[in-house]
């Protein structure tokens, strides 16, 4: 029962097999197994949002899945995101703004960053602390986080508008 | 002001200036290294079994089948620690008559609050170590449990620590000995008896420890997550016999800590002798159901208090009984008393009178230990009193705004002093007021109340002045006995290639201590702030110093890096003297070159004469002392502390049907002195603020009668979250202290402290239309519900 098992996943765009224990959480795979420690641990019950990773795509809590169930998918971490420069933007803002001081929530924030912008382009201020209600900060308040992805969400807004129709 | 900082025309003027913080980009891109990261070769690792019972009796212990489970290499019980570790007792001898019993890493015999840990496994992974800890057999002797506030007082109690005499740990009294004359002549008064809920620091970054012990040198390297690593270099030094320059502790990104990593936890204290045991790292990460056992918690107040007033509105007098239940045992080294002597001290602190008498009850029952946590004290105090003062305005038929500013202290009669012996030098009370009345519009707040009210909508609208302790002298802890520095040192160096490293001893956890260190060195210097480099938080790497607590990273880090690099440049440009055969005094470094002071012609690039000092000394003449590195500590003159003020403004609106109160918007006025970088102030007020509205509205750790943590989990206990907090505005005035030359004071505790007396007042307001108030934080939808008397 607790035997590894191997699997294959794609993570940060690389392919690669691991033997994994069946009880271990993706989020111990991706820090111990991976080295790739941006994804961090705060509660492991899925209520405080700093093991956000996005799975296929879309924001997932690492820390309540198990690695064997990434098993075939495409992994993407703070990592990865940082060196596909897609996050480049909201890390930018962040850092204009001081929308972090311990930095512990920053990589799940940028992640459910990323996320609620794919799915809402022009979030109100209302829409943006929502989405973030799964994501814990105990150092800013909020404000400036929320202040920089409102101005992420503006600045991708104007930079889509002078693209040729 | 003091002239020469400030003035953001001239090059390299940082100090004033909203800068972004250059170590934020590797935390950014997920290259923060934190101690939970770390990983070292043959590293082990440890996980504790911890009691089910509050308190008991340890009968017996049997690990012998733990011992055999896959990968494990030691099992340790408290009278294998204790072999290692000399106690600790949590006491300050200028805390007369305080007691404590001694403390242990792993109790001996007895435990003495759900959740203490017992037993250390060490194994090869933290899962195999928790596979083990089911395997150990503890038979316990159910005790009597202390878990109620007044019963642990009666003289028939039973104990909270067997052996104890009684279970009060302190008690103190201040008294100006005019009260009862002044309650006795006074028009009205005022009173109430107020409760505050135990919280915790719920720091997103858990405690975490990796301890390395090298037999073969002698030496321990601990990678700590705490503010304090010289603290803990002295007390692994003394506690576990290493010299003390054997000693490294190692703090390195942080995540999060507001006061609670700097006491000594039980199991951090373990590790250490764990990993001499093993011979081999041992690593220790608090996962968040322990670090709600483990973790101090805080508050935990029952004051009962009153206020007289005359028939004008001045407040004559205040009496106050304070009441704070910690652990059965004090925390080391900061004990468990200071947030209850600060209380009683802080109390009225804004205002004129002159009539005060105070009780503190200091006292032990069987829950996790509390102590110091963000704004110690000062939430307390200061709901206490702004809430009073709210009543006494009421009574008057008075604004709250009005009251305030009949007795708030004049800003022109300063220095003066409090009823209970603080020291002000400089304060700002009444400018605050004028400026949040302006900055919330606070008489177009109380026009759109009164037509809301009309229609059903029940606004409130709170306010609250406070003052801040910061920049503390040795009178906080060195007096008490405790090696805890009140001061700090940096050294400063210009490198071969003419860029500056600045390694000073205050610590950084986000708040931007490297930034404005940074800002500072650079300023003084004369140099772009790129080129400097800040390193913080390695007690092998940095001078011993006091770190960064209770507000004193700004006022005295800063001070210290300002004099430092003022002694650096004046070295510098005494070596350009001779090298250009120029009087230093003609001579000025700006941008990083040194040009002459009149004409601002360059001269020599810091770079050329970083080359010509480490490298071509031989062209210098014979006598040329070329000391591009200074080393210099600062410790706080003048005044035992400074003290920061400032007012906050809450607007709530409250549901009556539900109790839910929505937080529409919050202001803070604070006056921190000098300020060295806006972006970064606005920050801490705003993330303080937060943490004081979580107080106020959400987070407790509650207790049964039989004193299990109900709560421990970040699924049951309540964080304030991003969709039911307010913007915050935030305004400034610069009131410098005049003790320094960087006149800085600190920032860090003021939007904690009085947040949530801001909020309790706004509650309050909005339900004076129902005739009824609540005195309880936090504030839960049921208590409003019951003050309302509708539950």
């Amino acid at each position: 029962m607790t035997a590894p098992v191997a699997i294959t996943l794609t993570v940060n765009g690389e392919r690669l097999t691991r033997l994994a224990e069946p009880r271990e959480t993706l989020a111990d795979f991706l820090r111990r197994d991976l080295g790739l420690t941006g994804t961090h641990l705060g509660c492991e019950m899925g209520v405080c949002g700093a093991c956000l990773v996005m799975l296929d795509g879309t924001p997932v809590h690492s820390c309540l899945s198990f690695a064997v169930q990434a098993d075939g998918s495409a992994v993407e971490t703070i990592e990865g995101l940082t060196e596909s420069a897609a996050v480049t933007d909201l890390q930018q803002a962040f850092h204009e703004r001081n929308a972090l001081q311990c930095g512990f929530c920053t990589p799940g924030m940028l992640v459910t960053a990323q996320g609620l912008l794919a799915r809402k382009a022009s979030p109100s201020r209302e829409e943006i602390r929502d989405a973030l209600s799964g994501n814990y900060c105990r150092c800013t308040g909020y404000e400036a986080i929320v202040d920089a992805i409102e101005t992420v969400a503006r600045r991708r807004a104007a930079s889509r508008e002078e693209l040729p129709a | 002001m003091n002239a020469p900082l400030g003035a953001l025309d001239r090059p390299n003027s940082y100090i004033g200036r909203s800068v972004s913080r250059p170590n934020a980009k590797r935390l950014l891109a997920g290259r923060g290294r934190y101690v939970t990261d770390l990983a070292l070769p043959r590293m082990l690792h440890a996980a504790f079994l911890r009691s089910p019972y509050v308190h008991a009796r340890i009968v017996s212990i049997d690990t012998e089948a733990a011992r055999a489970m896959p990968g494990v290499r030691l099992v340790a019980t408290g009278a294998d620690l204790a072999a290692l570790c000399t106690p600790w007792t949590g006491t300050l001898d200028h805390f007369k008559g305080m007691k404590s019993a001694p403390q242990h890493p792993l109790p001996l015999d007895e435990v003495t609050w759900s959740g203490q840990a017992v037993v250390a496994v060490v194994a090869e992974s933290r899962a195999e170590a928790e596979d083990a800890l089911g395997a150990i057999e503890i038979a316990f002797e159910d005790l009597p449990a202390v878990a109620d506030l007044d019963a642990a007082l009666r003289p028939d109690a039973d104990r909270a620590a067997n052996g104890a005499e009684d279970n009060l740990c302190f008690r103190a009294r201040l008294d100006t000995g005019d009260v009862e004359d002044r309650f006795a002549a006074a028009a009205h008064v005022v009173e109430e008896e107020f409760r505050f809920g135990r919280h915790t620091a719920v720091t997103l970054e858990p405690r975490a420890i990796l301890a390395d012990w090298d037999a073969s040198e002698g030496k321990l390297t601990v990678h700590h997550a705490t503010q304090t690593p010289y603290q803990f270099q002295d007390l692994y030094s003394r506690h576990y016999g290493i010299p003390e320059a054997n000693v490294r502790v190692i703090a390195p990104d942080i995540g999060g800590s507001f006061g609670m990593k700097l006491h000594v936890y039980h199991e951090d204290m373990a590790v250490i002798g764990l990993s001499m045991l093993c011979a081999r790292p041992v690593k220790f990460v608090a996962d968040r159901l322990e670090s709600f056992v483990s973790d101090i918690h805080a508050r935990d107040h029952r004051v009962r208090a009153r206020m007289a007033v005359d028939a004008s509105g001045e407040i004559l007098a205040m009496d106050v009984d304070d009441a704070t239940a910690i652990g059965a045992f004090s925390t080391y080294p900061r004990t468990s008393a200071v947030e209850g002597n600060q209380v009683i001290r802080l109390m009225g602190a804004p205002y004129r009178f002159r009539s005060y008498r105070a009780e503190l009850s200091v006292v032990f029952q069987n829950k996790v230990q509390t102590s110091q946590y963000r704004a110690v004290g000062h939430p307390i105090a200061c709901a206490v009193t702004e809430r009073l003062v709210d009543m006494a305005a009421e009574r008057l038929g008075l604004d709250p705004a009005e009251i305030r500013a009949r007795n708030l202290i004049p800003d022109d009669a300063y220095p003066c002093d409090s009823p209970t012996g603080y020291k002000f030098e400089a304060l700002s009370h009444q400018e605050s007021l004028a400026r949040l009345k302006a900055l919330m519009d606070y008489d177009g707040l109380r026009a759109e109340q009164a037509t809301l009210r009309a229609r059903g909508v029940h606004r409130g609208i709170g306010i609250a002045s406070f003052v801040e302790i910061s920049n503390p002298s040795p009178a906080f802890y060195g007096i008490g006995g405790a090696r805890i520095s009140a001061q700090d040192g940096a050294v400063v160096s210009v490198t071969p290639s003419g860029e500056v490293r600045c390694a000073i001893s205050v610590t950084e956890q986000g708040q931007g201590t490297e930034t404005i260190v940074g800002q500072i060195v650079a300023d003084q210097l004369g140099v772009p702030r790129e080129r400097v480099r800040v390193t913080t938080g390695d007690t092998e790497t940095t001078p011993h110093g006091g770190a960064t607590w209770a507000c004193r990273g700004a006022g005295i880090g800063g001070e210290t890096a300002l004099q430092a690099a003022r002694r650096l440049r004046s070295n510098i440009l005494s070596l350009a003297g001779t090298i250009l055969q120029a009087k230093p005094a003609d001579l000025d470094l700006r941008d990083g070159i040194v040009v002459e002071a009149s004409s601002g012609s360059e001269r020599i690039a810091l770079s050329e004469l970083a080359r010509i000092a480490y490298f071509r000394s031989d062209t210098l003449p014979p006598d040329t002392s070329a000391q591009l590195t200074v080393a210099h500590h600062y410790a706080p003159q003048g005044y035992p502390f400074a003290f920061t003020n400032g007012i906050q403004g809450c607007h709530v609106e409250l549901d009556a049907e539900t109790g839910f109160v929505t937080i529409l918007k919050h202001w803070v006025v604070e006056d921190c002195g000098r300020i060295i970088n806006p972006l970064l102030v606005d920050e801490q007020i705003r993330g303080g603020v937060v943490q004081g509205l979580g107080a106020a509205f959400f987070e407790e750790c509650r207790y049964d009668e039989d004193g299990q943590l109900t709560n421990g989990s970040l699924a049951d206990y309540l964080v304030p979250m991003a969709c039911e907090m307010p913007d915050i505005v935030v305004g400034h005035i610069e009131t410098p202290t005049a003790d320094t030359v960087l006149g800085a004071k600190g920032c860090g505790e003021a939007g904690t402290a009085a947040s949530s007396a801001a909020a309790l007042n706004a509650v309050n307001d909005a339900m004076r239309p129902f005739g009824a108030s609540i005195a309880q934080l936090p504030m839960t939808p049921t208590r409003i519900l019951a003050a309302l008397g509708q539950f």
